[in-house]
């Protein structure tokens, strides 16, 4: 078909890459540039990087911004607190979450797709409501207080928002379903013969899971953990709803840097070592992954 | 008996976990009372106020059209990325054009909104274009972040056909734009269908890009439920999530019909 494709349909199917060049590449080069760019009052709030005057052209470009947020134990923090939250979370997603995706994917095909359904539902409604419902529980006069005292284990009603377990909590619950859904996926197509066939040349329970079921499950494992560590990383909304000034986050940081302060070089300049600091580990992961991939095949 | 046990302990424990939050709200949008928490009597009085609220209902229209304009955007492209990366073999630079519609999967919102943004600023001072922050920056950046997600799904439908296919229609000489019209379409229209509607529910649920973006006269959903929501609770908002999830299960409850006639027949 593609082959008798003529020359201004090949373009035609181009156009999507310049778009994401657009309106993805060229704004991120952007904030490059905003980030060397020294802060100035006015609008927009930095100098140009390039001026003409009679000594001909200057360049003002600056290294202080990222001087500066790496010399501000407030920023280094923030960022080992998103990461120590995306790696918590992700790990107790998946202790959670793989249980669940296991047993619904070996129910019986009539009770599984209830239960996929079911597990679903919460995945296409909104996150920011399932974040709310947090906040609703929570609460000191919501419900839970009122169990714990109604059953006397405690006596008055505790504070459980705004702190950074409210936030893994809020995390935990809206990310499951990232998590979930790729384990069902895989561990589905999961010939349950090999269960049998592992138990009855003799594997105990557990060698038969080591050996057997979790290295069959391991790119959905490793498909859950990208959709739960990546965005939770830049998470803003969770920590804002729920958490509180115990812990701060990179998220956050760069909402407040830039509506607050106003300050955009800074505010760019924590985007840009951000993607370096939290995107490129992931992408080696991934190439990692792929030659890991190539060789088992 | 033990593993059975451990079966029916997990499920119960993670579907409780998964839905014990929601059915609360639920349930306390139907309290009649302004302190979402206390329980005062049965009532439709928040399901009332919900339905007089001008601020939430534009949000609601302008969320809606966003959201089903730029799914249909971003599956057009999508599609064209899916075609482009798995049927034209000799493709020059594969893995760049793949790096170029995978990066935006992995890059957090917050930066995506907030280079979007300075982007729209630069640009309107530089060439007058967009000449101001408002739905028209909003669905730029939608279509630019579902893309990705939207070809990711047509790309493994279509490399999990069967090629044989387009080419035996070819040898029966059938034109190239028939293949696609009565070969290619119905096979991936399944796959066209759910990354239009992953690109729906993207758009509707994003709150942190369209913050970035947004301008006068262009609050979504999200933006108006979140500055409800922020500091305290809103009693009308339980009442929204109510209604937000009953369509949410009604509409997986058809999906799930739909299904098992069809595997019936």
């Amino acid at each position: 078909m593609i082959k008798n494709l003529k020359k201004q349909n090949v373009w035609f199917v181009f156009t999507p890459y310049l778009w994401l060049v657009l309106f993805f590449f060229v704004p991120l080069a952007l904030i490059f540039k905003i980030s060397i760019s020294v802060s100035e009052w006015g609008m927009p709030p930095y100098r140009d990087l390039f001026s003409f005057s009679e000594n001909g052209l200057k360049i003002n470009s600056t290294l202080g911004n990222y001087l500066f947020i790496f010399s501000d134990p407030f920023y280094i923090r923030s960022y080992l607190n998103s990461l120590s939250l995306a790696f918590t979370s992700t790990v107790l997603c998946l202790l959670i979450g793989y249980p669940i995706a296991f047993y619904v994917a070996k129910s019986k095909p009539s009770i599984r797709n209830i239960l996929l359904i079911m597990l679903i539902i919460p995945f296409w409604s909104s996150f920011l409501l399932r974040v709310y419902a947090w906040k609703v529980l929570l609460q000191g006069s919501g419900i839970i207080n009122s169990i714990l005292i109604h059953i006397g284990l405690i006596s008055e009603p505790i504070s459980m928002l705004h702190n950074h377990y409210a936030v893994i909590l809020g995390v935990v619950y809206t990310y499951l379903p990232f998590m979930i859904l790729p384990l069902y996926g895989y561990l589905v197509k999961f010939d349950l013969n090999l269960i049998d066939a592992s138990n009855d040349l003799g594997a105990k329970p557990l060698n038969t899971f080591v050996k057997v079921i979790l290295p069959l499950s391991l790119p959905g494992i490793v498909a859950g953990s990208m959709l739960v560590f990546i965005p939770v990383v830049g998470e803003y909304i969770i920590p804002e709803m729920l958490g509180g000034s115990d812990k701060l986050y990179f998220g956050k940081i760069i909402w407040d840097e830039f509506f607050v302060n106003r300050d955009w070089p800074i505010a760019s300049a924590l985007a840009m070592s951000g993607i370096v600091i939290l995107v490129f580990p992931i992408i080696i992961f991934q190439l990692m992954y792929a030659k890991y991939n190539f060789k088992n095949e | 008996m033990n593993k059975l046990f451990f079966k029916i302990f997990s499920l119960t424990i993670g579907f409780s976990f998964l839905y014990f939050p929601i059915l609360t709200l639920i349930a306390y949008s139907f309290n009649d009372n302004k302190r979402v928490m206390v329980w005062k009597g049965f009532s439709f009085r928040w399901y009332k106020e919900l339905f007089q609220n001008e601020q939430i209902l534009e949000a609601f229209y302008t969320s809606l059209k966003i959201a089903s304009l730029s799914a249909t955007f971003a599956t057009i492209m999508g599609v064209m990325i899916g075609f482009s990366l798995t049927r034209i073999s000799k493709i020059p630079a594969r893995p760049f054009f793949i790096f170029l519609s995978s990066s935006p999967l992995v890059m957090p919102e917050i930066i995506l909104g907030l280079s979007l943004l300075l982007f729209f600023i630069s640009s309107n001072h530089i060439i007058g274009f967009p000449s101001s922050k408002g739905q028209l920056t909003v669905l730029i950046s939608h279509i630019t972040f579902s893309v990705a997600f939207v070809a990711v799904i047509i790309q493994s439908r279509l490399s999990s056909y069967d090629k044989n296919i387009e080419e035996a229609a070819q040898d029966l000489g059938t034109i190239p734009n028939m293949i696609f019209w009565k070969v290619t379409a119905p096979v991936i229209l399944p796959a066209i269908l759910s990354g239009w509607l992953l690109a729906f529910t993207l758009s509707l649920d994003d709150l942190v890009v369209a913050s970035f973006t947004t301008g006068p006269g262009a609050n979504t959903l999200p933006i108006v439920v979140f500055s409800k929501v922020r500091l305290g609770l809103s009693p009308e908002v339980n009442a929204l999530s109510a209604i937000i999830m009953l369509i949410v299960i009604l509409a997986a409850i058809s999906i799930y019909l739909i299904n098992r006639s069809n595997i019936k027949k």
